[in-house]
């Protein structure tokens, strides 16, 4: 980091600071979202198995672990993005403020619409700046009476308002793949969800971009829940106040990999009292 | 001192001097014949190409004037025109694309993006619309004519028997482009509408297709340039007729630019055969330009992802 010292030293300084100043994380969560027993299947293939995990309300909860361990699958699985994938089975049960979101009659758009995401590459619509903010309202039927203010509100959140507030008729395109990454952000607030789910969303950003994107979601934190899964353990130690820890595990009968949880605790628990030998390996660095 | 290892010997043995002699591998006799076939072939192909246009200008200039557009078909060669075949061919190309674009785009839409492709039955459509594609252009006059029989139509040269047949004829060729410019939209950008909240059917509306668009346009356009120069479908119709006023309507009678020029060149004057030359640099003309259309459109929406 020699070579951009201030911007980044100055977001992370910040970071670091919001991140102490920040309210003691309850010993258990109130969940927005509960996981219980689920497994996912793709056809025959069991790629998660037995997973039981709460997520807490305005809390920020990472999902480490190395690859193949079915931390995006477990992700996907939250608001029903796996629906989309052929062959795709979701076992047990995911309860949203208690109630069974794979039950059926329930709609998987309502489903999506009050848990938004946020992906690993941006994928800024082929619209302007406006009208990717503008899309998820429209096309979900909001009542939104003002539709400029409401559009400038969600940029606004994402800390993305001072940038292109003179450019919101121009092509999504135009923007970095950070400032894109947090317009996927804004155009997933502006539909006013409860709950954001974020694939590895600083995987393509740079170190800058990526301390951006962590420091809107300490920001985003106070006003909806975050499941956020990440490849970098750093991350997860700064911004997340609960994260699980998953690994690929081998059937000793079948000879199939399948991911699954080791432990799930509060951030600080599992970067400094792990108590599984195999999140301390992973953490310190030894596998994965 | 260091001793001389084995390792090191092999290390020093791997040393190469670049030779710059300017002689390559590449440079074989076996590769040079091959190139000089490569060329003979290319040669070959592009010199048939300048001998059919330079011999189409040569004969057909002199009678690329007003009258070719203004005047109709007579017995006289000097007052003779194509201007009922040229707003036939409008007329009938505009009605297969009226006819064949939406069809061809609904079905390719539902194909690629809802229909479940573990379903034998989705299978066999796929396969047969490739087939499709593959059928000789007359066979799809033969379907019109027979159809137009069926409906109890006695005069078959009618504008939308001849869209019929060649919207027949180019619906497989949309199809199969549409799918492929639907295929080309990233998946990323669907997952990005239905993480909003979007229903399959807003995402295909207000992303896929637009997205698409470009690639749909440039199909559809390689499409009907392909139905503009075609004859044997619509001489089967009975398109090969002599008019003498201009396509009204649907219902009226026609020919078409491609059955003019047989028409003349079947004639036995030489004059007539000057026409047909004219006529064809015409067809020549629309084409290229029809087809610099797709191209351009093709071009300026490359990369946008």
């Amino acid at each position: 980091m020699t070579t951009e010292p201030t911007v980044h030293d100055a977001i992370e300084m910040e970071l670091v600071q919001k991140h102490a100043s920040r309210p003691e994380v309850p010993e258990t969560p109130t969940p927005v979202i509960q996981v219980e027993d689920v497994s996912v299947f793709y056809d025959d293939y069991q790629a998660v198995r037995d997973v039981t995990l709460d997520i807490g309300h305005n809390e920020i909860t990472a999902l480490i672990g190395p690859s193949g361990c079915g931390k995006s699958t477990i992700l996907r699985s939250l608001n029903r993005m796996n629906d989309l994938i052929r062959g795709a089975r979701v076992t047990g049960a995911i309860r949203y403020w208690g109630q069974d979101m794979y039950e059926p009659g329930v709609d998987p758009i309502e489903v999506r619409r009050r848990i938004g995401m946020v992906f690993q590459k941006p994928n800024p619509f082929p619209k302007s700046i406006y009208d990717n903010i503008a899309y998820g309202p429209r096309v979900t039927g909001m009542k939104v009476d003002d539709m400029d203010a409401h559009v400038e509100r969600a940029l606004t959140r994402a800390a993305l308002w001072d940038e292109v507030k003179d450019k919101l008729k121009q092509s999504a395109y135009g923007l970095s793949g950070g400032q894109q990454q947090r317009l996927c952000i804004a155009r997933t607030i502006a539909v006013e969800p409860d709950v954001i789910l974020m694939d590895e969303p600083c995987a393509s950003l740079d170190p800058i971009a990526t301390l951006r994107i962590e420091e809107l979601m300490a920001e985003l934190r106070d006003l909806y829940t975050i499941v956020i899964v990440t490849h970098n353990m750093q991350q997860a130690a700064r911004v997340a106040d609960r994260t699980a820890f998953f690994t690929a595990a081998i059937d000793p009968q079948t000879g199939e990999r399948h991911g699954e949880l080791v432990e799930f605790d509060k951030t600080t628990t599992i970067f400094e009292r792990p108590a599984d030998p195999r999140t301390e390996g992973y953490i310190s660095g030894r596998f994965g | 001192m260091a001793l001389y290892t084995p390792q090191a010997a092999a290390a020093d043995a791997r040393r190469t001097v670049l030779t710059t002699s300017g002689r390559s591998r590449e440079r074989t006799p076996r590769s040079l014949v091959f190139v000089v076939l490569l060329w003979f072939s290319l040669l070959v192909a592009f010199a048939t190409l300048v001998a059919l246009l330079v011999h189409t200008l040569v004969d057909g200039l002199p009678r690329l004037d007003g009258r070719l557009f203004s005047e109709y078909p007579s017995s006289r060669p000097e007052e003779a025109g194509a201007r009922p075949a040229v707003l036939g061919s409008l007329w009938v190309i505009g009605t297969t694309a009226v006819l064949a674009v939406p069809l061809g785009v609904a079905a390719a839409v539902h194909l690629e993006e809802f229909a479940d492709r573990d379903k034998w039955w989705n299978r066999l459509i796929e396969v047969n619309i490739s087939n499709l594609s593959a059928v000789p252009a007359i066979i799809y006059g033969m379907l019109a004519l027979g159809s137009l029989a069926l409906l109890g139509v006695t005069q078959k040269n009618i504008v939308v028997g001849g869209a019929v047949a060649l919207g027949m004829l180019i619906l497989p060729v949309i199809i199969i482009s549409t799918r492929e410019a639907l295929r080309a939209v990233p998946r990323e950008l669907r997952d990005g509408s239905l993480a909003v909240g979007a229903s399959d059917l807003q995402t295909t509306w207000r992303i896929t297709l637009p997205a698409a668009l470009p690639g749909i346009a440039t199909g559809t356009i390689l499409a009907l340039s392909r139905a503009l120069g075609e004859a044997a479908p619509l001489l089967l119709l009975g398109g090969l007729v002599f008019l003498s006023f201009d396509p009204n309507g649907l219902l009226s009678q026609f020919t078409t630019m491609p059955i003019q020029i047989f028409s003349w060149t079947s004639q036995p004057q030489a004059e007539f055969h000057t026409l047909a030359a004219a006529a064809s640099i015409l067809l020549m003309g629309i084409l290229l330009l029809m087809n610099g259309t797709a191209i351009y459109i093709r071009n300026r929406s490359q990369k946008r992802w």
